[in-house]
């Protein structure tokens, strides 16, 4: 799951990790008072005022402005919130602003200069640990300075049963150049992120830029965080934290009738039971001339209730020309599966688009049978490549 | 021979007697897999399915000489169940539970570390010898004795190859389903090893998908190493980038673990590649009968 940065940052918070003082707002008046209270308790007299989608790259789309005062505050929020923020992650369309944080200004003059870092926590698939990766070229994009200055990035494997250790995050906060004041709070952040990333069941945690401040503060300036899934179960608490209005809204429904449901822009709708096939049959879509329109995974079931809403969620995409359903039968029974097809197609009413269904494994022969003799205008199939050239057909 | 399972195994399901356990449990049995018993904390001297239930591993392990055990727990407790099996000596754990929390199965990794227990999984379709023994959830019947191993992160989509193997009239030495998660007990390139060491084997399919670089990393070893055919399919070319597509570990991280990269890196190590999934079963043909 997806947060918000402002959310990111409470979950930090929560954990011990310095972050900014900041609040969310989603209206522009409440920008004053916002900026008002954030002053209060940090006599700050800048603002950094920024704008919450689920996209990086928010600064150079115009989505992040400092404020130099009250005026600004508010000027950046009108402009920022409810704008159409386009930036490389988001499609062309773009993300509409709802929601700003409005946080305390760190970049004030001081006895030492400001330096921006970079820190990623992420599971090694290779090995199966968890891996800091760090650098000392921050608040830039880490895969350029991968591409191009891979030996200024830096990584440190922690062993799951001992969990970080101090000589780790001193090694990292020498790595980074630091001493005095700033090594110590470095060396206390790292091991307070690395403690957060564990209790929080996060995938990804991405702190770029990781700011030292000119009085040698150690704040995560900004905070990606993805939360794994699996782990949702023991996070209650999270369930709070999900915004639908950053969802597909076919991706939503789907996931209503627990389907496994991904919008994609091609014009073949398909219907698969298990990931790995629905994916090869995505693959087989393309290779007959068409382009998939979605990723649906119906599960091991494959009942007709979960055909018909599949089938309702693929035919509202009026680009789709076409469905294939392609179903393995082990357990579950192919006659089974045709007659829960029949039974959605007769539900569903109209299709206009030619369907096709394979249906392979238990009983596969007697649900063609079934398919054939429904009267429906539905064409059948055996193997897969038999099904492939029917896509290809409806393609020509 | 075979690897990992075969008529000697002895088999031990935990989860026995929940819905699942329960119903591949009898479905293995009526394969023909040697099920000695199962283990449902709190049930112990309980009879299911004709078999012994017992409280732990370790007393299953001790009362029935159980050297395999084959997972059907609910996710939250599956890390506990696969590190308890490990602990009591079993030799081959197969986990089917999908939905592990990531966390967990990092603990369970470094666990397994000094131990001498062979995890498969998990979110797998487990392991099957044809006509010897079924561990795992696969239909059986799909499956014929002979020469084509398959290592495959995939359920239905194995399924799919096994069928046109058969068709092909070919037959399989043993599959493996090694799993769809980002931390599984096996990896594509360990089981590729067990394939290319096995004399029955002959030739060997993999079947692979976004996501991570176990399948390049095999490639890798099998072009210094290689002795038998090696025909690989890698689905998902035409997923999109940072999407998780169903299993939690096809998701493409960067430009090595897309689909085309895969086939590309595999095919420069003399991998046949199969293009299409619907010619998985015919490229394997031809590379045995060339």
């Amino acid at each position: 799951m997806n947060i918000h940065e402002y959310q990111a940052k409470e979950l930090l918070r929560a954990n011990g990790v310095a972050v900014p003082e900041g609040i969310m707002i989603d209206q522009a008046g409440q920008a004053e008072e916002a900026a008002r209270t954030i002053q209060k308790k940090t006599q700050t007299s800048a603002w950094a005022v920024k704008a919450q989608i689920h996209a990086g790259g928010r600064g150079k789309g115009g989505g992040v402005k400092i404020a130099r005062n009250l005026q600004q505050v508010k000027e950046h929020a009108g402009h920022i919130l409810g704008m159409n923020l386009v930036t490389h992650q988001t499609s062309e369309a773009g993300k509409q602003v709802n929601r700003l944080l409005i946080e305390q200004g760190i970049y004030y003059p001081g006895e030492s200069e400001p330096a921006e870092f970079y820190m990623g926590i992420l599971l090694n698939r290779d090995t199966g640990r968890n891996v800091i990766m760090y650098s000392t070229e921050g608040g830039v994009d880490i895969e350029s300075v991968a591409e191009q200055t891979p030996h200024l990035i830096f990584r440190e494997e922690v062993e799951a049963g001992l969990g970080i250790q101090a000589y780790q995050a001193r090694r990292i906060a020498f790595n980074l150049g630091l001493h005095g004041e700033a090594f110590k709070q470095m060396v206390k952040f790292v091991i307070k992120l690395y403690n957060a990333y564990l209790a929080t069941d996060a995938s990804l945690m991405e702190i770029n830029p990781l700011f030292k401040t000119s009085d040698n503060q150690i704040l995560a300036a900004d905070a990606k965080i993805n939360l794994d899934d699996n782990a949702l179960y023991r996070h209650k608490d999270y369930a709070a934290l999900r915004d639908t209005s950053e969802e597909d809204p076919f991706e939503q429904e789907a996931n209503a009738h627990h389907l496994n449901f991904i919008k994609l822009d091609g014009n073949v709708g398909c219907m698969v039971n298990g990931a790995g096939l629905a994916m090869a049959t995505m693959d087989i879509i393309k290779l007959s001339g068409g382009h998939p329109a979605n990723f649906l995974d119906v599960g091991g079931s494959a009942n007709p209730e979960t055909v018909e809403a599949g089938f309702r969620i693929i035919l509202k995409d009026t680009n789709v020309k076409a469905i294939l359903i392609n179903i393995f039968g082990g357990i579950v029974r192919c006659d089974r599966v045709a007659q829960g097809v029949v039974d959605a197609y007769k539900a569903v009413g109209q299709i206009d688009v030619p369907v096709i269904v394979r249906l392979q494994g238990t009983n596969a022969e007697e649900g063609k049978k079934l398919i054939d003799q429904s009267g429906l205008k539905v064409q059948s199939a055996i193997s897969l490549q038999e099904a492939a050239q029917m896509v290809q057909s409806t393609m020509e | 021979m075979s690897v990992l399972v075969n008529e000697a195994s002895k088999v031990i399901v935990q989860g026995f007697t929940g819905s699942e356990g329960t119903f591949h449990a009898r479905q293995m049995m009526d394969y023909g897999t040697n099920v000695v018993g199962g283990v449902t904390p709190g049930k112990e001297g309980m009879k299911h399915l004709e078999r012994p239930v017992f409280n732990t591993v370790e007393n299953a392990r001790k009362e029935t000489g159980a050297n395999t055990s084959v997972i059907f727990v609910p996710p939250p407790f599956a890390a506990d169940a696969i590190m308890e099996a490990a602990d009591a000596g079993i030799e081959v754990v197969v986990a089917i539970t999908e939905g592990i929390p990531t966390q967990d199965m990092v603990k369970v990794q470094e666990f397994l570390k000094d131990r001498n227990t062979t995890l498969i999984g998990p979110n797998c379709p487990g392991i099957i010898t044809p006509g010897e023994a079924k561990v795992g959830i696969m239909p059986g019947f799909i499956h014929q004795k002979g020469g084509v191993g398959i290592v495959s992160r995939s359920g239905t989509l194995t399924y799919e190859a096994v069928d046109q193997v058969t068709k092909k009239g070919l037959g399989q030495s043993t599959c493996i389903g090694i799993g769809g998660d980002p931390i599984i007990g096996t990896s594509t390139l360990e089981a590729v090893k067990m394939l290319m060491a096995d004399d029955q084997t002959e030739g060997i399919i993999i079947i692979g998908e976004i996501g991570g670089n176990m399948e390049t990393d095999a490639a890798e070893w099998i072009h210094q190493n290689g002795t038998k055919p090696v025909v690989a399919f890698i689905a998902g070319k035409t997923a999109p980038k940072g999407r998780r597509m169903g299993h939690a570990g096809a998701i493409i991280g960067g430009k090595a673990d897309t689909a085309s990269a895969k086939m590309d890196a595999m095919r420069e190590k003399g991998i046949i590649i199969a293009e299409s999934p619907a010619e998985i079963g015919e490229k394997m043909y031809q590379a045995l009968h060339q």
